[in-house]
């Protein structure tokens, strides 16, 4: 492999670092039961609150700060109005995801092109001049380490740990977790608020590592939630999936700007596009093993070419957690 | 004291929640440093200050509430129909498309205008037609559907204006190249709105009232919305019906598509829709999906919509403020619903 590819794929661990974050955050928040709608438009709002309170602060643990509040505190409108005001979390989301969007424009107006910190490189000693593994791991800035970091912990805690189960519990089967002792409504505050604050994190992780700056409309970030929501699917609400997902996800834009020069006649906005029809074509790998039609036409094939074909489905095929979107009464 | 039931008690909420939206925009300006009356009265002065402001509110109003009332037959059938931005789009490339082709044929232009009309709906039947299929043969959710296929429809815009259909020389974000005055259609005199697409319009939200009011299909519509399943077991074909509900929308979509082309814009431009789908369903929200208060509410986002086109110019401020007040009102709203709802059980119980 040589240099410039390795330095392509160190770069596509650290860009996904945000998507891996939001997708994860996502994810636990789902696990609860709960779809926080809005996360487009948070990590607009938090990118440019953050580089913002930067610039103004010039810290850049306050910007992070920041996004990790403002996005704790938008999904507890989500958790709120879903838990106590009984109004349909996709509503209340898609809302604000369109508000959270026109604020960040709106009062991102003064920071636009301004120039601001950025979080810099943190080669870890002597791991970083192992051959290949030191450029692609060990020579990224803190957030990427983070992102690494939070994929293991995110999975650990799901699977492995007493309150993963508890998590679990409460989106499967929330009245049986119920029974058990569990609070089922404070905890789905909980799992939003802390998914919420890491789609948050997502933000200032463009706004000043990934792609640093506030631009407005360009800044090229409007989208990205909407991937992180659909990543969350693909993943089958597994964090390991969902980074996956996410890897895969700027892998492929990648190559879409390494294929830009040698396709002069396709312009760039429609490379740019590209992951999306890849992520309706995915959405539809993952949820067609669900469809009854697809059972009934499978058994009028052949058994040996039957049972490939419902394996593969079955491989690829992910549900969802059974109480998401769905209210918890406890009486 | 009020009966906590009284259409009054109801209103009053409504209230609070305009109120409650109006101060959170307030200190949103403050936030930014900007002088809150100022901006409010140029949003008013800007919208309705002149015959030709209101011409243009008007211009807004038709796309808006074309897609509005789209969008109530995909609610009714408890559809999130996001994916409408690509309809509304899908309509304008394929009325273009129709106009492109027929403009040097000897057919008159009035007939090449019915014509472009009919393409704009068939292209935003046939996009919808992609999210309905997806949905119900793919296990694809329409919200994820309809998204993907709103950005492949503003990627496949981009690619026409700046490729095939691009202006003589290079292309640009200004468009394609205008179409003739003979293809555009008939304006009133000295403004932009025209009386066929507020026509359009008009009758469009009629008949959707009455689709959803007085007719078998708009009530069994309804039933596949409220409970699916259950309508199922009654023998309503609820795929069926969610696909006729994504056909309809997708038609009223391209149509709302194909008056950008005809009467508005009489060319394609990048962003052609301009996000009239999205605040559609802002409007569907805030009205609670009830056809009766359609068209006074997109009137009103109609407005503010107009009116913000002065903030930049004179306060230096983004005109998507306008969008912070339309989601803070759909937002609070929703909330006091909820409040509202909260207080009255308690009472009950």
């Amino acid at each position: 492999m040589d240099n410039n590819t390795l330095v392509g794929l160190a770069g596509i661990l650290a860009s996904a670092a945000p998507v891996v974050f939001a997708a994860i955050g996502e994810t636990i928040t789902e696990r609860a039961g709960i779809t926080n709608l809005s996360i487009n438009g948070l990590i607009l709002l938090t990118a440019m609150a953050g580089f913002a309170t930067s610039v103004t602060t010039g810290s850049l643990l306050l910007g992070f700060l920041v996004g990790a509040v403002i996005g704790a505190l938008v999904s507890l409108i989500v958790a709120f109005s879903s838990i106590a005001l009984k109004q349909s979390q996709v509503a209340v989301g898609f809302v604000l995801a369109l508000m959270c969007r026109d604020l960040s424009y709106f009062l991102g107006n003064p920071f636009m092109g301004a120039s601001g910190p950025r979080v810099p490189p943190l080669p870890i000693p002597g791991l970083s001049d192992i051959p290949v593994l030191g450029v692609l791991f060990f020579r990224q800035d803190i957030l990427v380490y983070a992102s690494f970091l939070l994929i293991a912990v995110a999975y650990i805690f799901v699977y492995k740990t007493r309150p993963g189960l508890m998590l679990q519990g409460i989106g499967e089967q929330p009245a049986t977790a119920y029974v058990r002792g569990a609070n089922v409504n404070r905890l789905r505050y909980l799992y939003t608020i802390i998914g919420g604050a890491l789609v948050g994190i997502a933000g200032p992780m463009y706004s000043l590592s990934v792609k640093v700056g506030w631009k407005g409309t360009i800044t090229g970030l409007d989208g990205i939630g909407w991937i992180a929501l659909a990543i969350t699917i693909f993943g089958g609400w597994n964090p390991l999936r969902a980074a996956f997902g996410a890897y895969l996800f700027v892998l492929l834009q990648w190559l879409g700007l390494v294929l830009q020069p040698s396709l002069p006649n396709i312009p760039s906005q429609v490379l740019q596009v590209a992951p999306f029809p890849l992520m309706i074509l995915t959405l539809l790998l993952v949820n067609i093993g669900n469809s009854e039609w697809v059972d009934r036409t499978l058994a009028g094939l052949p058994e040996e070419l039957r049972r490939f074909i419902a394996r593969v489905l079955r491989a690829m095929r992910t549900t969802p957690p059974a109480a998401l979107g769905i209210p918890f009464d406890n009486e | 004291m009020l009966n906590k039931t009284s259409p009054v008690y109801k209103f009053g909420f409504q209230i609070l929640a305009i109120v409650g939206a109006l101060i959170f925009t307030t200190v949103v300006m403050l936030l930014a440093k900007a002088p809150p009356l100022e901006a409010y009265r140029l949003i008013v002065i800007g919208s309705v200050g002149s015959v030709g402001k209101i011409s243009d509110v008007i211009v807004a109003w038709i796309p808006l509430l074309l897609a509005t009332s789209g969008l109530l037959l995909t609610f009714a059938a408890g559809l999130w129909n996001i994916g409408i931005e690509g309809q509304i789009t899908l309509g304008a490339i394929f009325t273009t498309l129709a106009l492109r082709l027929l403009q040097d044929s000897a057919l008159s232009p009035a007939l090449i205008i019915i014509i472009g009309f009919l393409s704009g709906i068939l292209g935003g039947m046939i996009w919808a037609s992609l999210t309905g299929l997806l949905k119900i043969y793919g296990g694809v959710n329409e919200i994820f559907g309809g998204l993907g296929l709103n950005f492949v429809a503003t990627a496949l815009t981009i690619w026409l204006i700046f490729g095939p259909w691009k202006r003589p020389g290079v292309g640009s974000m200004s468009g394609t190249v205008p179409f003739d005055n003979l293809l555009w259609l008939p304006q009133v005199e000295g403004l932009r709105m025209s009386w066929w697409s507020l026509g359009i319009g008009l009758i469009g939200i009629v008949v959707v009232f009455l689709i959803l009011q007085g007719t078998y299909f708009g009530l069994r519509l309804k039933a596949v919305g409220k409970n699916g399943r259950a309508a199922f077991i009654i023998g309503i074909p609820t795929g069926k019906y969610m696909m006729s509900a994504f056909f309809i929308c997708g038609a009223f979509a391209g149509l709302a598509g194909a008056t950008q082309v005809l009467a508005v814009y009489h060319r394609l431009i990048p962003s052609i829709s301009s996000g009239y789908g999205f605040l559609g369903l802002m409007v569907a929200m805030l009205i609670n999906y009830q056809a009766l208060w359609a068209a006074p509410v997109a009137l009103f986002f109609a407005a503010l919509n107009i009116g913000s086109i002065q903030l930049p110019i004179v306060l230096k401020l983004d005109s998507t403020l306008s969008g912070v007040l339309q989601g803070a009102l759909v937002l609070f709203v929703l909330m006091m619903d909820g409040v509202r709802r909260r207080l009255t059980a308690k009472k009950v119980n």
